[in-house]
């Protein structure tokens, strides 16, 4: 399969591992880890085990007819934000403690944007009584108290980070230190495809469930098992890179992914690494990312605190290259539009990433024979107060323009 | 012949190495740092190229990087303001700096302007040894310029006779688990690892860094290796330097002798 990874850790070019010579031991014993268990029948039928009682899979695959109607095509949800903690962030952390575990650790570190990967790794080690300390940056620890509370709950320590730019790209510099001065007891839950192999293969290893499960539930819905196109956000890419999976050497079906392109590509205050971004290495990884002509890494911004990150996962760099995936980018506005949309037309309040995947069902068009499915990565709890703050704006704007205009 | 082997072919002492980062605390400091330290008595410097996200070092490297980076310091302008500093001075001179700035620069051009410079050796903490091997040793071995590799508790056997084989001029021996700018522990643990390492046949010196702030600490690491690295005691220094910044650099070496 040419969009597999090899045994380096490159997807094509991009992958590899890149970090300082105290963690390549580390992410040595990981990679062999992992080699030893994925197909392990035990491992396997824990992690499966734990899917189905703890998080809620199979999640459902539903057909959202108003939705459909309205874009004039079949929209399918693949509802990850009815899993345990909302969001598919969840089935890497089962899995990745399963291996923690296997391997002796003692405690677990994770980094954290909008507190979903914080509160799955917080989950996993109240359920597996390992000790939880996740990095987070001061900004977003502002803009996403209740996960913050969430997470503190479920009694781990969440360290604010205050250097840098104090958001995702740093809490992940901060657990890299963290984990350089503690290798021996400690392992690193990273929570997209991203960071030094063996990461994004593990961490797609453990998401692919999603698209396992999509092409037998459209395989009993529509009769067959592929969709003329599956769309997903990207962040890092996890979700994505667990939604095309399966799908990726059945050229026939169009994988398309959604950056956040905060106030627009050209804005300066984007998100959108394919849009904007050139070859580099971030995070252990070599990859494309957003950086200045000399090299120093770009800071992101979208409204979306788990999109809000300058590099994508090496699979995704490589999808792109190759162009077996196109990647689109949607504004914070356009993400906002989509996001009202689902809750009027279907009952849906969706994260506000999962907002950016449905904000490129604006930008496609599809016959009224095909059949999309739609990753919907999250629920949106956590982002009640930016929701609630733009309809207020919207509302505001429309009584003024009634005023004004209308008249 | 490259000055990196030249010092450590003749000097008897402990090889006393101040590591800065280059644009602090001030953007056309570089040149002044560097003659002051030479003109102080210290014997090889190491310069950091200033990068966004520098996930081996602690804090006050970090801060320093940072303020480095809003002065305006940059590679290109970092190789202009070594412009002409082999007229004034023989020092070793090796450049420490993380992978992309450095790719971004291109690889080729990195070293041949490092060259021209007057560079002598590189230090890339994030460049693994399989990718150096790969794609970047033929490049940086025609320009003459020395690769020098970090070990750590960490690194396995295997690892480490790997690592000697493909550094040139020294190798840098990571005094503990962490980033720069810690405390030496001075543990039984420590002085086990200092010993085995001293003990695995290496062929290139070995130079000690991390968490080496004082004579005391310089003392007891040289023990085991050809000498040391002084880093973020060095930059807390310059921090809190007054205007006299040459006399502040020969106080500071000569604390070390
Ligand atoms: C609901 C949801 N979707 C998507 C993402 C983005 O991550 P990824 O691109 O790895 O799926 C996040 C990250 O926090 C998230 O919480």
């Amino acid at each position: 399969m040419q969009y597999t990874v090899d045994e380096y850790g490159y997807y094509g070019r991009f992958g590899g591992a890149f970090v300082p010579e105290i963690l390549q031991a580390n992410i040595a014993a990981l990679k062999a880890a992992f080699r030893r268990y994925k197909d392990d029948p035990a491992f396997c039928a824990e992690f499966e085990q734990l899917l189905k009682d703890y998080v809620g899979r199979p999640s459902p695959l539903y057909r959202a007819q108003r939705l459909s109607d309205f874009y004039k095509t079949n929209i399918y949800l693949k509802r990850e934000d009815l899993n345990h903690t909302g969001a598919h962030k969840i089935n890497n952390t089962i899995g990745q403690i399963l291996l923690a575990k296997r391997m002796g650790k003692t405690h677990v570190i994770a980094e954290t944007g909008a507190g979903q990967h914080g509160v799955a790794t917080a989950t996993v080690c109240a359920l597996m009584d390992i000790r939880c300390t996740v990095f987070m940056g001061a900004t977003d620890i502002e803009r996403q108290r209740p996960n913050v509370e969430r997470m503190q709950l479920l009694g781990a320590a969440v360290e604010a980070v205050h250097s840098g730019s104090k958001t995702l790209k740093d809490a992940a510099n901060e657990a890299i230190r963290y984990w350089i001065a503690h290798p021996a007891d400690t392992h690193y839950i990273i929570g997209s495809v991203i960071g030094p192999d063996p990461y994004p293969e593990m961490v797609t290893h453990f998401q692919q469930v999603i698209s396992r499960e999509m092409r037998a539930q459209l395989k009993e819905k529509t009769g067959s098992e592929l969709p003329a196109a599956v769309i997903a956000c990207v962040g890092g890419g996890s979700n994505a890179a667990g939604a095309f999976y399966h799908f990726l050497d059945d050229a026939d079906v169009a994988l398309i992914a959604v950056e956040a392109a905060g106030r627009g590509i050209s804005s300066g205050e984007t998100a959108a690494t394919i849009a904007t971004g050139t070859e580099g290495i971030i995070h252990g990884s070599r990859t494309l990312l957003m950086q200045t002509a000399d090299g120093q890494i770009v800071e992101p911004y979208s409204i979306s605190a788990g999109l809000d990150y300058p590099g994508i996962g090496p699979l995704h760099a490589h999808l792109h290259i190759s162009g077996r995936a196109r990647f689109l980018a949607a504004t914070d506005g356009q993400a906002l539009d989509a996001a009202f949309r689902l809750m009027q037309l279907e009952g849906i309040i969706p994260a506000l990433e999962s907002a950016h995947a449905l904000a490129a069902l604006d930008q496609l068009s599809f016959g009224s024979q095909d059949h999309i499915v739609l990753c919907l990565s999250g629920r949106g709890d956590k982002d009640l107060a930016a929701y609630h703050t733009a309809a207020a704006e919207r509302s505001a704007a429309a009584a003024f323009a009634y005023q004004h205009f209308s008249l | 012949m490259n000055r990196i082997d030249h010092l450590f072919q003749n000097r008897e002492q402990p090889v006393l190495s101040v590591y800065f980062t280059a644009g602090y605390p001030g953007r056309d400091d570089t040149r002044e740092i560097i003659l002051s330290l030479d003109a102080a008595g210290a014997d090889m410097l190491e310069i950091g190229i200033p990068f966004s996200d520098p996930v081996a070092d602690g804090p006050v490297i970090q801060d320093s990087s940072a303020i480095a980076l809003r002065n305006g310091m940059s590679i290109g302008l970092l190789f202009r303001q070594l412009q002409g500093i082999r007229d004034e001075t023989a020092i070793p001179l090796v450049l420490m700096g993380y992978v992309n700035p450095v790719l971004q620069y291109g690889m080729e051009r990195f070293c041949a302007d490092a060259k021209a410079a007057g560079i002598d050796g590189l230090i890339i903490p994030d460049l693994p040894v399989r990718e150096y091997a790969l794609h970047y040793k033929d490049i940086v071995e025609a320009s003459g310029l020395h690769m020098i590799f970090l070990v750590t508790p960490a690194t396995p056997a295997d690892r480490l006779q790997e690592i000697d084989r493909l550094s040139r001029g020294f190798i840098y021996l990571v005094t503990a688990a962490g980033t720069t700018g810690g405390a030496l522990s001075g543990s039984d643990e420590q002085q086990a690892y200092f010993e085995h390492i001293g003990r695995s046949g290496l062929t290139q010196p070995l130079v000690a860094g991390f968490g080496i702030s004082n004579k005391q600490d310089f003392n007891r690491v040289c023990q085991y290796t050809r000498g040391a690295i002084v880093g973020s005691a060095f930059i807390r220094m310059l921090g809190a330097a007054n205007t006299d910044l040459r006399g502040n650099i020969a106080e500071f070496v000569q604390a070390f002798r």
